[in-house]
Parts: C-alpha cells; sequence; structure tokens
C-alpha cells in the first residue's frame, strides 16, 4: 500500500492520537463529552479508510458501528444522564493538566519506542497503525488514572477501546474483528446501564469513585 | 444442525446455553435450582466423555489433553456448585435478600458462565477465547453485585473497571500475535486458530511475541489474580452470594490461567522469544508473599479465603512459570486441588455465614460447640488448604517445593516462606471460629453436605492414594506444557 492511500490512513490514525490529547485537559464533563464523539468519528473514519483500502467490506460494519454506537447513541445517552444527575462542574483530576499531558508525551513516545522496534519486518501501515494504537490505549489508560468521576472513566475507557479497534482493523485480514467490536460495544453498554441504574436507584450521593473507596473504608 | 453435528464438545455448550434460555423464563426458585442442577449435571457427564472420545480440531472448537483437565474439573465443580446454591439460595429468599426476579437471573446468569468457560476452554481460536472470557467477566460482575447493597456495587463496579482494563491489554496482545503470526501463515482466520498457530509459532517473529505476551500477562493475570493486579478479587469474593465466590476461586481464575498456559505454550515454542517463565514465576511469588501477609488482616471470612485463593494462585503460577515435568506436573496437580478445596471451603462458608448471620471473623466463635458439622467441616478444610498432611494440596505443595529445591533452591526459600506465613494466618484465624465460648447466633442449619463432602472426600482421596490413570494423564499433560 503506498501514496495517498497510507497517506489518509496515516493522517486518520495521527488524528485518533491528537484526540486523545483533546481528552486528556477537557475540564467539564460535558465537553469531554463532545470530544469522544469527535474521537469515535475519526475513528470511524480510519476503519472505513481501512475497509476501502484493504477491500474488506466487513470492516465497514465495524466503522457503521463506530458512528452510530459510540460516536451518537453512547454520547447521547452520557449527556442526558449528567444532565440528570446535574453534574455539568468541573471534573476533578488528581494531577493538573500540566503534568498529565506531559506524561501522555511520554508515553507516546514510549509506544513509538517500543513498536516500532519489535514490527520491523511487518507492512509499514500495520507497523505505524499499531503504534499509534498503543499510543490511544496508554492514553486511555493515562485518563482512567487521572480522573475520579464514573463518567470520566467510562470515557476514558472507550478511547481506550477505540485504539485497540484501530489496532484490529490495522492488522491485515484479522479475522472476528467485527465480532470483537460488538463485544466492546456489549461490555461498554453494560458499564453505561449500569452506572444510570446506580442513580436511578440512588445508592450513591455522587458517582464519585472516590465515595466508593469510602464505604469500604467504613467497613474494614 | 443435524443430530451427526451434535458431537460432545458442542454438546457442552449447547446445554448451559439452553439451560439459561430456560432459566430466563421459569419462574419460581426450587424448580430453577433443580433444572440448574441437572443442566450442570449433564453437562459433566458430557464432558467426562471427551476424556474418552474427542471429535477433531475445528477451525473454532478443540479439545486437547490439556484443556479436557480442565474442562472437567470446571464441569464438576460448576456441578457441586449447583447443587450447593439450591440449598444456599433457599435461605436467601427466606431472609428476603434476593427477590424471586433476581433469582431468575441469578440461575441463568450461572448457565451463562458456565457456556462461557466451557467456550473459553474449548476454543481452538485466539479471538474466540478472548470473547469467551469476556463474557464470562460480565455475568460474575452482575452475579456480585446481585444483592445490590453499596458494598455489592462497589465490589462489582471494581471488578467491573479492572476486569474490562484487563481485557483490553489482552485483547491488544492477542492483535500482537496475529500480526506475528500474519506473515508465516498469510491473512485470515488461519493465523487465529491455535492449532495452526503452534505449529508454525518457530517462524514468527520474537521480538513481537514478547511484547505481546507482556499485555497478555498483564491482561489475563489481571483475571487469574496475580499481584499487584488482584484488587477486584477480595471484594468480588466477599459481596457476591458465597454460590458465585465458589465458582470464581473454584473455576474462573483456572480459566484465565489456563488461557495463559496456551500463550506460555506459544513462547516455548519460539526458542527465539523470551522465557515466559521467570515473568510468572516472580509474579508468583509476589502474590504468594503479599496474600499471606494480608492473610493476617482480614477481619472478614470470605475475603480472607479470598486472599487464600491469590496466595494459591501466586503458587501454581510459580510451579508453571519453573516449567519442566515435575513443575508442570505439581503445578496442574495443585490448580486441581486448590479448586476442589477452594470451592468447598466456600460452601462451609456460606452456611456459617448464613447460620450466624454475618460474615465479619469477630461474630464467629465456637462454631464446633453450635454446629459441629460446620464448625469440624472450617477445619478439615483449612487444615487441607493450609496444606497439612492428609490432603491432597500437601502433596501438591510438597511437589512444587521439592521439584524447586533441586533446580533453584535460592528461589525455594521465598517460596517456603510464603506458605509458612500463610499457613499460620488461616490456624490462627481459624482456631478463634471453631474453638472456643460460643458466639450469638443458634440458627438451625439446612445445609445440603454431599458437595461439600465430595469436595473435602475427593481432596483426602488424592492425598493419600492417587489414581495411577491420573498420575499417567497429568504426567502426559505435564510434558505437553513444556
Amino acid at each position: 500500500m503506498t501514496g495517498l492511500f497510507f497517506d489518509v490512513a496515516h493522517l486518520l490514525a495521527g488524528g485518533l492520537v491528537l484526540m486523545s490529547f483533546a481528552l486528556i485537559y477537557q475540564d467539564r464533563l460535558s465537553s469531554l463529552i463532545n470530544v469522544f464523539a469527535a474521537h469515535a468519528t475519526v475513528l470511524a473514519l480510519a476503519v472505513a479508510w481501512q475497509a476501502y483500502a484493504q477491500n474488506a467490506p466487513h470492516l465497514y460494519v465495524t466503522a457503521f458501528i463506530a458512528l452510530g454506537f459510540k460516536a451518537i447513541i453512547i454520547p447521547v445517552a452520557l449527556q442526558r444522564i449528567i444532565k440528570r444527575l446535574g453534574i455539568h462542574r468541573e471534573i476533578e483530576t488528581v494531577v493538573g493538566v500540566g503534568p498529565t499531558m506531559l506524561a501522555g508525551i511520554g508515553l507516546v513516545a514510549l509506544s513509538m519506542v517500543v513498536m516500532l522496534r519489535v514490527t520491523e519486518e511487518a507492512d509499514r501501515l500495520a507497523r505505524e497503525d499499531l503504534a499509534f494504537a498503543l499510543s490511544v490505549v496508554l492514553l486511555g489508560l493515562l485518563i482512567m488514572v487521572t480522573r475520579r468521576n464514573a463518567v470520566s472513566l467510562i470515557i476514558g475507557f472507550m478511547s481506550l477501546e477505540n485504539g485497540l479497534v484501530l489496532a484490529a482493523t490495522g492488522a491485515k485480514g484479522m479475522p472476528l474483528v467485527v465480532e470483537i467490536s460488538v463485544a466492546f460495544s456489549v461490555l461498554i453498554a453494560f458499564i453505561v446501564i449500569g452506572v444510570f441504574l446506580f442513580r436511578i436507584r440512588e445508592r450513591f450521593e455522587t458517582i464519585d469513585v472516590s465515595a466508593l473507596d469510602r464505604f469500604r473504608e467504613g467497613r474494614e | 444442525m443435524t443430530l451427526a453435528h451434535l458431537d460432545a464438545v458442542r454438546l457442552v455448550l449447547i446445554i448451559p446455553a439452553v439451560a439459561a434460555a430456560v432459566l430466563a423464563l421459569l419462574p419460581g426458585y426450587r424448580v430453577s435450582a433443580r433444572v440448574n442442577s441437572a443442566a450442570a449435571l449433564a453437562t459433566f457427564l458430557v464432558a467426562a466423555s471427551l476424556f474418552y472420545h474427542r471429535p477433531p480440531a475445528g477451525l473454532y472448537l478443540q479439545i486437547d489433553d490439556l484443556s479436557v483437565v480442565f474442562i472437567v474439573l470446571g464441569a464438576f465443580v460448576g456441578f457441586t456448585t449447583s447443587l450447593f446454591s439450591g440449598s444456599y439460595i433457599a435461605h436467601e429468599v427466606e431472609t428476603d435478600r434476593l427477590t424471586p426476579v433476581r433469582l431468575r437471573f441469578y440461575h441463568a446468569m450461572y448457565q451463562v458462565l458456565m457456556f462461557a468457560m466451557n467456550l473459553a476452554l474449548a476454543s481452538n481460536n485466539l479471538g474466540l477465547m478472548w470473547v469467551a472470557i469476556e463474557l464470562a467477566t460480565l455475568t460474575t460482575v452482575a452475579m456480585v453485585g446481585i444483592y445490590g447493597t453499596h458494598e455489592a456495587i462497589e465490589a462489582a463496579w471494581k471488578y467491573f473497571i479492572l476486569g474490562s482494563v484487563g481485557i483490553a491489554l489482552a485483547l491488544f496482545g492477542t492483535i500482537l500475535v496475529y500480526v506475528a503470526a500474519e506473515p508465516v501463515i498469510g491473512q485470515g482466520l488461519q493465523s487465529m486458530v491455535w492449532t495452526v498457530v503452534m505449529t508454525r509459532a518457530a517462524a514468527f517473529d520474537p521480538a513481537l511475541l514478547n511484547v505481546a505476551f507482556v499485555f497478555l500477562l498483564l491482561g489475563y493475570g489481571t483475571k487469574v489474580g496475580l499481584a499487584p493486579l488482584h484488587a477486584w478479587l477480595p471484594d468480588a469474593h466477599a459481596e457476591g452470594p458465597t454460590p458465585i465466590s465458589a465458582v470464581l476461586s473454584g473455576l474462573l481464575l483456572n480459566v484465565a490461567l489456563y488461557a495463559l498456559l496456551r500463550f506460555k505454550m506459544l513462547l516455548t515454542a519460539n526458542h527465539a522469544a523470551l522465557a515466559p517463565g521467570p515473568l510468572l514465576v516472580t509474579m508468583g511469588l509476589v502474590s504468594l508473599i503479599f496474600a499471606a501477609f494480608m492473610l493476617y488482616r482480614r477481619r472478614d471470612i470470605k475475603r480472607m479465603f479470598a486472599y487464600s485463593s491469590i496466595e494459591h494462585m501466586g503458587i501454581i503460577a510459580f510451579a508453571f512459570g519453573m516449567g519442566g515435568p515435575l513443575a508442570n506436573f505439581a503445578g496442574l496437580l495443585h490448580m486441581t486441588m486448590h479448586s476442589l478445596t477452594k470451592s468447598g471451603i466456600f460452601f462451609v462458608v456460606g452456611h456459617i455465614a448464613q447460620v450466624k448471620g454475618s460474615q465479619r471473623i469477630a461474630d464467629i466463635r465456637g462454631l464446633t460447640v453450635t454446629h459441629p458439622l460446620l464448625g469440624w467441616s472450617l477445619v478439615v478444610g483449612t487444615m487441607a488448604i493450609a496444606g497439612l498432611p492428609p490432603f491432597g494440596i500437601f502433596s501438591s505443595e510438597f511437589l512444587v517445593v521439592s521439584s524447586t529445591f533441586a533446580r533453584a533452591p535460592l528461589l525455594a526459600i521465598p517460596l517456603v516462606f510464603g506458605i509458612l506465613v500463610a499457613f499460620g494466618a488461616l490456624l490462627l484465624r481459624v482456631q478463634g471460629m471453631a474453638f472456643g465460648e460460643p458466639s450469638p447466633g443458634n440458627a438451625p442449619e439446612r445445609a445440603s453436605n454431599l458437595p461439600m463432602f465430595a469436595h473435602f472426600g475427593l481432596v483426602l482421596m488424592a492425598g493419600l492414594y492417587f489414581p495411577p490413570l491420573m498420575t499417567t494423564w497429568f504426567l502426559h499433560v505435564a510434558r505437553m506444557l513444556g
């Protein structure tokens, strides 16, 4: 694969990493959700491009799931949840935005060093896709550890999962990609419904995860 | 599908799947509990038949000498736990801790879990195995949170987040294995089929396999409960219904371990790749020693035995990490013995928590006076799990230690130290619970004791006389593991 095919794939995968960085510095929940919708849209474009470039029509299904489920349904549902919970306020981050961004840059550098070194023999596109995908995965983990709110945890996890879908579609001809993306969607739907149910039954005053720890300390 | 296609491997999957659908529709918990046990028994019988006759490996499903051990053990523990669950659930309904709707959900989920675990063990496909383990995680999350209390939801949430991250890392590792396999085997399904991948593994790019294994170890290691990725395990064991604690410790940890072993075999087949053993040995030792010390500080009985599971998974990972026929044999034996003993202990603990109305260790005293059968069972179970003769765990731990002494005496020191520390903690805690002045809470026990006797009986028998047929089988599998 050369020329335009490669450049566009490269651009879209790089765009996904950029969107992950954009997620890191969002300080309000509703804008975090909006940026995630953009994240998922970029993923859908990247997957659709791979489907076209690899001539693998089943990948269009994955792209469609990414667009319909992760870029539209989940963000809309999450917006409604936070509106109902009245938590448009700022996200408490454990670490400030500056250090988190620096850590993110470090993680991207790390994944480039690791992946580009071990995949020297692999296909050029798969190689770059894997390096970008690992960056997105690590940035997703970073978001998960630096945020306390349950909704931002979900966003972090979903961005991590977007990285995995990118890796799976970048690996040429990988079977079961559609099944795996469906399985992940079920998992995410479960999480979202779970968070929603917590609130409906008013189990917790907040869905802040540190409040969960308080229950535990009281017990042990 | 015609009847000719219904071989034993498919039946092991179809029975739980159909049973789950039936149980989801069936009202009335008494009938459900029986259907649940009947389905589990049928699954066990079909699984046992796999010892004698095995269909050839397909693109998606296969059974080999390694997986059959896990499947039969899993189906057996699944069956006995379903019997225990019947009597446990009746009590929970009477005390209004569970509503009929939740029970229907519970029984359906139980069979979905059996389906997912059998699918993971019988899969001949890296991707399918991953999907199955994810499904197993989801069902157990739902079951851990079934009581709907603060603590239960907290435990389920924690398990959910950590389990999902683990599963995600494992998928990245799986993708990397595919990327390594693709240039050698070619694009498409063949590159994800275990039987194909294993024969060509020597030609894979070793660097890629190394990175893949790190992700797989972190991912599936989270589900095995290896320290420092174990944080979900004690909460999930303590807050869910006790039958689920038994299934988690007895089965789910093994399934994740099975996945790790498969990938370990893959790396061993490639001589240029990193040796996976030392990584497993390190994580095993850290888990063992960490869990052994944590045992002293426990105030909750189910939480305590959950830490004991981490300790034993550490020993098992250590044994498989050492490798070689003898250590692998010891690891397999220890895994079998731990599954049987630990689920047996959870049967006892479930009934104890019900008669005392509490699972706090401080609230449980003098059991041998008020409930002799439960009290002595707890003593016997704890002796077995702590590794005292004549029980099976003594033999397997002895084998692990002696094979380590023969090959790497320095490694045996922390191993023995960890085992002894855990031994002390367990005996200390159980002494207080079993003997002394009885604490209030004298509800009569209405336990079904059969599952508990079956488990402890088997463990005792294995300690006294291990059938030569089983020995040859285990030795054969141990050689296969490399």
